[in-house]
């Protein structure tokens, strides 16, 4: 019954996406090109660091540009979505106290509209290969795949943290810096072979760790595909995902009076 | 026989007050926590309050119902439960058929995107398909009557030309059943008659209406059916005119008790205790009908006797400003005579004020020495005059409606008799 009424207001959630993708560089000078200046920028500064001053010591297989950008693309969306997600509830509180339609459209819309940058990302990236001149693995048809897990363990959370900022609003204090932490945790910088085979479970919990390392492996085709690392990746993002649902669920219909 | 559009059964809604603050932080809840596992009372302790108090109600397909009530009457909560928005804590609604609420106009509006966008935005938030708001588009644009400014971001828009637009949206939202919060306080006058006309023309079309308001006549010309609630409770339901008549009626009752601080001059033979307004039956109410008199009872204790007691009842505005005064010597009246006890006089002043909010200030002199003030207190009841009063027929009427009324100047409308015009003779 939940679905269906989801389906129900699908135009719906059309129209916030849209709004939001519209709304997101108006009155900005550089527009939708801050979507390819931040992940770039970050690129060349993690290339300089990491990869030259300090000299991570460790098989790329790839020039370190592609590398970091590889991991920078799925780790930006990830990190907007998480970021924006949990906000998005108190953010449209004007809609909450008004409206009624189903709640969950507000968290899946808002972490939709970082897709859009997700793209315009990949097309630089692909003119990253170009310059190199290299030509991405096939791979990359893996790629929806990923993003698919890394949007599902995006929006679990965002629910579980979206539905506790309407109680508490230390959840919007706590997000960025869960963000920054979750990226030590993230082989976005280094490469995973860095953490020793026995640790590598561990590492699996993170969601995003499979779906960085899937990254690389889909786009730059180097190393062996671990597919047990993707296999707990996935199964941990649908967890979040379950979860996060669930908890959203149960404190939806209390938001107007909280909120 | 008719179908029902909606039925409510025993509803209740309660609130949860000062036991825990809006917006909390989980560091204000450690201490909290912490005190109450110490003094051992791991149960919070909640203050509530009930928005809405058993509460049934059951609206036929086709009627226009008026809801009506004071603020914090529970007149909005009613509207979120049935849009569900919140939920109620006990009881149950059901709604049979599609639902459209306007709690307010432009809901989501985006101050960036253009008139335009916001038409399709709004649209589909309000719960309109793609498609209908496609077919309505032009309807919707002219209604509005800001077509040339369609492709200008709402943010440039007066505030004037916002609410036309969003109210052009809402008022093409076509469901079985419409629930009104107040949208008609919207635009310039002209503009009102047109949103009201739009009302009637819904009301008339044979769908179901509840509509919110504070203005009376609105109610009394768009609905067949009013209710009232009071404090969470269905105080009356019926024909609109009754119960439009004991909303009036029921009014802000204020005490008006007066403390015997505060008291800056006076002799203090006499002490002011206790002033009511009253209404035409003799009613405690706290506020008047547009063109009948205000009507006061005052209560006061005579501590020594006095011969020469000289009373003034004023009537100033919220900063104080004098208005209109009346006294018991006005017109050859003459000085009051009082042994000691408890006193009440009650004083029609005839007049004719114009909506806005009252005070009334008392005093009582000396005649013999009008110097020698007996008792003083300024602001001892606070009152509003409405927009309404009554006409011949006893219906409720708006007192001037081709004035808006910030268009109305001064605070007293005396009745006045205007000569027939002639040439001027040079």
């Amino acid at each position: 019954m939940n679905m269906l009424e989801l389906w129900r207001y699908r135009e719906l959630l059309f129209f916030l996406v849209w709004k939001n993708v519209k709304v997101r560089y108006k009155q900005t000078a550089l527009g939708a090109s801050w979507a390819l200046i931040q992940p770039f920028t970050t690129m060349v500064v993690f290339s300089v660091i990491f990869g030259h001053l300090a000299g991570l010591h460790a098989d790329y297989g790839s020039p370190y540009p592609l590398f970091v950008f590889a991991g920078l693309l799925p780790w930006t969306f990830f990190s907007t979505a998480l970021t924006q997600s949990s906000a998005s509830i108190v953010g449209n509180s004007n809609l909450v106290t008004k409206v009624y339609f189903p709640r969950l459209i507000i968290p899946l819309s808002t972490t939709a509209v970082p897709v859009v940058d997700f793209l315009l990302g990949l097309v630089v990236f692909f003119g990253l290969f170009a310059w190199y001149g290299i030509w991405p693995h096939w791979h990359a048809i893996f790629i929806p795949a990923l993003l698919g897990i890394a949007f599902l363990a995006a929006l679990g959370i965002s629910l579980f943290l979206s539905a506790l900022n309407v109680r508490y609003r230390d959840v919007q204090f706590f997000v960025p810096f869960l963000a920054q932490l979750w990226l030590y945790v993230t082989p976005v910088i280094y490469p995973i072979n860095l953490i020793p085979q026995s640790w590598r479970w561990l590492l699996a919990i993170n969601p995003m760790a499979g779906v960085v390392d899937g990254f690389r492996w889909s786009v730059l085709g180097k190393g062996l595909p671990d597919f047990q690392l993707y296999g707990i990746s996935f199964g941990v993002a649908v967890a979040f995902a379950v979860g996060g649902l669930m908890y959203f669920r149960r404190f939806e219909q209390s938001f107007a009076d909280v909120i | 026989m008719a179908r029902a559009a909606i039925t409510i059964d025993r509803l209740s809604k309660r609130y949860e007050i000062g036991g825990r603050a809006r917006h909390d932080s989980l560091r204000d809840q450690i201490p909290a926590l912490v005190k109450r596992a110490v003094s051992g009372r791991l149960h919070r302790s909640h203050t509530y309050t009930w928005a809405l108090r058993d509460v049934s109600l059951e609206v036929e397909e086709g009627e226009v119902l008026g809801v009506i009530g004071r603020n914090g009457a529970g007149k909005t909560t009613l509207l979120k439960i049935l849009s569900r928005i919140t939920l109620p804590t006990s009881g149950e609604a059901d709604v049979y058929g599609r639902l459209g609420s306007l709690l307010e106009v432009g809901t989501g509006f985006h101050p960036d995107l253009t008139g335009r966008e916001n038409v399709y935005l709004n649209g589909a938030i309000l719960g309109m398909r793609r498609a209908e708001i496609d077919r309505k588009f032009d309807e919707i644009a002219e209604f509005s009557g800001i077509e040339k400014f369609l492709d200008t971001p709402v943010k440039r828009f007066s505030s004037g030309m916002y609410v036309r637009l969003a109210f052009a949206v809402a008022a093409h939202l076509e469901t079985d059943i419409l629930i009104v919060d107040e949208v008609l306080a919207v635009g310039d006058h002209a503009f009102q008659q047109k949103c009201l006309g739009t009302m009637r023309a819904v009301a008339g079309s044979g769908r179901t209406v509840l509509f919110v308001s504070h203005n009376m006549p609105s109610v009394t010309t768009l609905c067949d059916r009013a209710i009232l609630l009071d404090s969470g409770r269905v105080v009356a339901d019926g024909v609109v005119e009754d119960v439009v008549h004991s909303y009036l009626r029921v009014g802000e009752v204020v005490d008006g008790v007066i403390p015997d601080t505060d008291r800056v001059v006076g002799t203090k033979e006499i002490l002011f205790r206790r002033v009511g307004l009253l209404d035409m039956d003799g009613n405690r109410v706290g506020e008047t009908l547009f063109g009948q008199p205000v009507r006061v009872r005052l209560a006061f204790e005579v501590l020594e006797p006095v011969r020469d007691a000289a009373f003034e009842v004023g009537i100033s505005d919220a900063g104080g400003t004098r208005i209109v005064t009346a006294t018991t010597l006005d017109r050859g009246g003459s000085p009051l005579s009082f042994d000691r006890g408890k006193w009440e006089i009650d004083v029609e002043v005839e007049t004719a004020l114009l909506p806005h909010e009252y005070q009334i200030d008392l005093a009582v002199h000396h005649w013999l020495d009008s110097k020698l003030t007996i008792d003083w207190v300024e602001g001892a009841l606070t009152f509003r005059a409405l927009d309404v009063g009554t006409d011949a027929a006893d219906h409720y009427v708006r007192f001037s409606p081709r004035y808006s009324l910030s268009g109305v100047r001064g605070y007293v409308r005396p009745a006045s008799r205007w000569g027939s015009p002639r040439e001027a003779v040079e």
